[in-house]
């Protein structure tokens, strides 16, 4: 018995050590993975692009707010982390920050005082980062951003997350080296790769999280890099594997998609809506033919491959789909409420074949957003509409309006549930409980 | 004492499809651009969203998107001896309001008018002698020719995004296409769209009397496009709902669908509305305008002073704005004197109904810009000599609109109400078409616009007032129409037909609805004695004022006006950019 004490006790004492140790001992910062030389000068705009690259202000800028002043919820599954004030002024902001505080908190995210920042912030990948672009970043948040003098609010999450040392270990698992390596022979695709994995942070949405949430996919030899992930309860569809959309689609439809927000097949909805809008509509043609190469690279394909334009499904689908498109052509009054409800609300635009019109209206048939495991987004988009963002090349802020006004959870279930198995498409139904839970929390 | 606000390079009245297309071309020249509109701001959602928009009682009885006569309207009488009354409700035209203008409102019809029509009197009076005009007759060249203008109306319809299919494509005469239109310099931007049983069964009956049927063409959607601005249109689902609505489905061109977003991307642009433009101000010489003064969301008066003022209301309110603002001597009916308010024209229209017992029409579908036309009996068609008027009219057929309550055509003999009413719909709903004329109206010495002595509006400005009536060439015209029509109607073997056409002594009825196209009152030309604003849209009194619109017709052209509108915005902004702004001047 006294021993089995003992025995406890030593283990406290050695937790305590090595808690006091996760604690108290100095945190080194991440070195600079290049010296610059002294006269090194920031290329006049690359600041302004690499924020843009980086989408700083997707997260840092609150609906409505001044740029950059912090204040937009961010929903996690520990709570709600709200993004903070990175204009430069120095009581709210990142004013008093040196070049190697902004490194740090970009590569290892440690704000000055050695306070852990949440991994919402996607410092998993800013720390592939180059220090060109660090020093671009640190350049135009310190010179090119009017700083705003309001703080924004304390994340406040409830224990244990609120013991921010606990990052400490966090980072411990899930950080890997800093600084970013050429895999390829080509420039091109090291490039796109860069892009890919470091300042645009896709696997921060589009890779599954891990066990300890952290990105489960970060470098493309990772098994579950940009495997698709979840993002409040949103698909964030797989940029990898047969049925993604860089091994299906051509290259300029990838192209249309990330820099206009639509193409022949789809439009943005979500979260990525702000990704084209914030980041993405703003890539040189040369940065997106690189991402748009090294996406189509990881799934096989080369620039010189073009798409198939035949359907190549099986014939069991395109059995399917025109089953659906005759069924919705019939205008019989006697159809199942799901069809007749598509005809009613959907088919001006969508069409009985449910193919809409090329970048105006998406295809419903094959749809990502549509056939999610998790249907939170189709219910979104159909309880509130959606709007595309206005982009350089695409301007036309094109709107599907909400028709949660009109129909009732009961409605938009067998809706959604029709659209999910018509045509080729074949996932779960949806229940009106699924409808309403989407409704409580977008109202 | 009015508020004032920050100089601008330009400010816009009214934000329709001028002064967006202005808006654009001069913010891409770097100018800083405010375009201030008496309306509302629109868009498609969630202003036209599906299906609320489709409401044929709000919007098209109760005119939810047009002017409302108490904020504004004209007076009217037919001659000088009448005294005109304020037009409360409206009825014969419909006047937009808010962002889009009429230009949201829209059916789509986008023609070109004949090259002779740009030079109408010079073609009447070398072809059939100067005898032919009537004294009281004012017709006028427009000072501009087709050629000039092609580029322009070919850039308009890119922009807008225009369906059909070119009869003469660079002098080559194609078949399936209008064989009398003037070159085109390129193909129509999207193919034709698909047509209605009437359309077709009109253009089978026409093309066995030896006519040449070819597709309306339409600013209605046939296909995805993507416009020179970047801008999108969707492919049209038939819904009937353009005319009197915004577009549900991206699909009717439209300054939103075209033009708007792009626009408000700019960061030198801004626009305004609820911001209804009293005056323009002129400097102590009257030689050129300082700004504008305008009643602000709040009731506020606002002076905004600009270099460049572009007058880009409709018709009737450019006008208007010109005679309150002392831009221009105005007209004096008596004395012949003064150019603005003369030459107000309107369109002469007619049409016979066909009812088929045995044929099914499905009226519920349809597009605003539906159908074939002829124009066998187009200006460049008639001998005028021998028919003794000036004019012509393009002939078709087509289910514009799928809308319930103003789509129920009836049998002459039917009860207007009750029972008998109900068994006539019940017999004929859906069993009838249409073959309409749409033609020319000359303009008239006694046709003219001047400010209402008595009458006066919300801000106590003396209304417009409007004297028009339809004189003795015009219904020559429109019954010649008829002469055509109704052979080819009885070649059809209808069951029932009816004709509607104005006859002899006709006077302007403001009650029933005949078209938005009002023009003339502030006309161009080449002659400052003759006419408002040069062959530049540009006043020769105040050179800095820029007028856009249908107020420069001469005449009225035998065709929709919205084509010429946009081509002469281009055309008019062209002349700005490249040889205005270097040097501010009478440009003519």
């Amino acid at each position: 018995m006294k021993k089995l004490i003992k025995i406890v006790a030593a283990l406290a004492v050695l937790g305590a050590v090595a808690i006091g140790a996760i604690i108290f001992m100095p945190f080194s910062r991440t070195e600079p993975l290049t010296e610059l030389p002294a006269y090194y000068k920031v290329p006049e705009g690359h600041g302004k692009y690499v924020m843009r690259m980086a989408d700083c202000k997707a997260c840092h800028t609150a609906d409505g707010g001044e740029p950059f002043a912090g204040g937009r919820p961010i929903e996690s599954p520990l709570g709600t982390i709200w993004s903070t004030n990175i204009t430069p002024d120095p009581e709210n902001g990142i004013g008093n920050y040196s070049l190697d505080d902004f490194r740090a908190a970009l590569y290892d995210g440690v704000e000055p005082d050695g306070t852990h920042v949440y991994p919402a912030m996607p410092y998993e990948n800013y720390r592939k980062m180059s220090e060109e672009d660090v020093r671009a970043l640190y350049d135009f948040f310190m010179n090119e951003v009017k700083p705003v003098a309001k703080k924004a609010p304390e994340t406040d999450l409830a224990f244990p997350f609120n013991q921010r040392w606990g990052l400490r270990l966090w980072n411990w698992f899930a950080l890997g080296d800093a600084g970013h390596e050429d895999f390829y022979d080509d420039a091109v695709l090291n490039r796109g790769a860069y892009l890919v994995d470091s300042l645009g942070h896709c696997a921060a949405c589009h890779s599954p999280r891990n066990a300890i949430m952290a990105q489960d996919g970060i470098n493309a030899d990772d098994s579950n890099y940009l495997a698709g992930g979840v993002i409040d309860g949103w698909l964030a569809p797989s940029l990898h594997g047969e049925n993604s959309a860089p091994a299906k689609w051509s290259e300029q439809d990838l192209h249309d998609y990330l820099t206009t927000g639509r193409n022949s097949h789809n439009a943005v909805a979500g979260e990525m809506s702000q990704v084209v809008g914030d980041s993405l509509q703003y890539a040189t043609d040369e940065d997106m033919t690189a991402m748009v190469t090294y996406l189509r690279h990881i799934n096989g394909k080369s620039p010189s491959d073009t798409v198939a334009v035949a359907n190549d499904k099986d014939e069991d689908a395109n059995a399917a789909q025109d089953e659906t498109t005759k069924l919705l052509a019939s205008a019989d009054p006697s159809m199942p409420l799901g069809p007749r409800l598509y005809l009613d609300n959907c088919n001006a635009c969508h069409f009985v074949n449910g193919k809409g019109a090329d970048g105006v209206f998406p295809e419903i048939d094959g749809n990502s957003l549509v056939t999610a495991d998790t249907p939170n987004g189709l219910i979104d988009v159909i309880l509130n509409g959606a709007v595309l963002p206005s982009t350089e090349k695409r301007p036309a802020r094109l709107a599907m309006p909400d028709f949660g006004h009109r129909l009732s959870d009961e409605e938009v279930a067998e809706l959604a549930t029709f659209v999910r198995q018509g045509w080729s498409n074949d996932a779960p139904a949806v229940t009106a409980d699924q409808v309403a839970a989407i409704r409580a929390k977008t109202h | 004492m009015a508020r004032q606000e920050k100089k601008r390079d330009v400010v816009i009245v009214g934000l329709g499809w001028t002064g967006s297309i202005m808006g654009m071309e001069l913010c891409n020249e770097g100018l800083d651009v405010l375009a201030l509109e008496r309306g509302g701001d629109r868009d498609t959602v969630p202003d036209f969203q599906y299906p609320q928009v489709a409401d044929e009682l709000k919007y098209g009885v109760r005119y939810g998107f047009m002017q409302k006569p108490r904020k504004s309207t004209v007076t009217i009488r037919r001659s000088e001896s009448e005294t005109a009354l304020p037009y409360r409700h409206l009825g014969s035209f419909l006047p937009g309001d808010g962002v889009g203008g009429a230009g949201m409102h829209w059916n789509g019809h986008t023609f070109r008018p004949m090259q002779e029509e740009f030079e109408l009197k010079s073609y009447v009076e070398k072809n059939f002698g100067k005898d032919l005009i009537s004294d009281d007759m004012a017709i006028q060249d427009w000072g501009i020719s087709y050629k000039e203008l092609e580029p322009y109306f070919d850039r308009f319809e890119k922009v807008a995004g225009i369906s059909g299919y070119a009869g003469n494509l660079n002098g080559e005469i194609r078949e399936g296409g209008n064989p009398f239109e003037a070159p085109r310099s390129d193909e129509f931007p999207m193919p034709p769209l698909d047509q209605t049983v009437d359309s077709n069964m009109f253009a089978d009956a026409a093309r066995k009397m030896g006519y040449h049927p070819y597709h309306r063409p339409s600013a209605v959607a046939s296909t995805s496009y993507t416009n020179p601005y970047g801008m999108q249109l969707g492919p049209c689902n038939f819904c009937g709902f353009c005319e009197r609505f915004g577009c549900l489905n991206y699909s009717k061109s439209s300054p939103q669908t075209c033009i708007l977003d792009a626009l408000k991307r700019k960061e030198n642009f801004e626009y305004r509305t609820n911001a209804e433009v009293l005056k323009v101000e002129l400097a102590a010489d009257g030689k050129t305008a300082k700004g504008v003064t305008y009643i602000d969301a709040n009731g506020e008066e606002v002076y905004q002073p600009a270099d460049l003022v572009i007058l880009a209301a409709y018709q009737l309110h450019n006008v208007h704005l010109m005679l309150l603002s002392g831009i221009g001597q105005a007209y004096n009916a008596a004395t012949g004197e003064g150019v603005v308010g003369k030459n107000y024209a309107y369109q002469t229209n007619g049409g016979t109904a066909l009812f088929f017992k045995d044929v099914d029409f499905n009226p519920f579908v349809g597009n605003g810009s539906n159908g074939h036309v002829i124009d066998d009996f187009a200006i460049n068609q008639i001998d005028f000599g021998k028919e003794g008027f000036i004019g012509g009219s393009y002939i078709s057929s087509g289910t514009f609109n799928g809308q319930p309550i103003r789509s129920m055509r009836l049998p002459a003999d039917t009860p207007k109400w009750g029972a008998g009413w109900k068994e006539g719909i019940k017999d004929w709903y859906g069993h009838s078409m249409a073959i309409g004329s749409h033609g020319s109206n000359m303009s008239y010495h006694s046709n003219h616009l001047d400010l209402d002595p008595t009458y006066k509006d919300q801000h106590g400005r003396p209304l417009m007032r409007m004297t028009f009536n339809w004189k003795p060439n015009d219904i020559r015209m429109t019954q010649f129409m008829k002469s055509k029509i109704e052979p080819l109607a009885e070649s059809m073997n209808p069951d029932i037909m009816q004709s509607s056409f104005k006859s002899e002594g006709a006077m302007y009825d403001v009650r029933p609805y005949q078209t938005t196209h009002n023009v003339g009152g502030a006309i161009m030309g080449t002659d400052p004695q003759s006419s408002a604003v040069n062959k530049f849209q540009q006043s020769w009194d105040v050179h800095n004022v820029f007028v856009l619109g249908a107020s420069a017709f001469p005449q009225n052209i035998q065709y929709n006006p919205t084509g010429t509108v946009g081509a002469l915005a281009y055309w008019a902004v062209d002349a700005i950019r490249k040889d205005y702004l270097p040097n501010p001047r009478p440009l003519a």
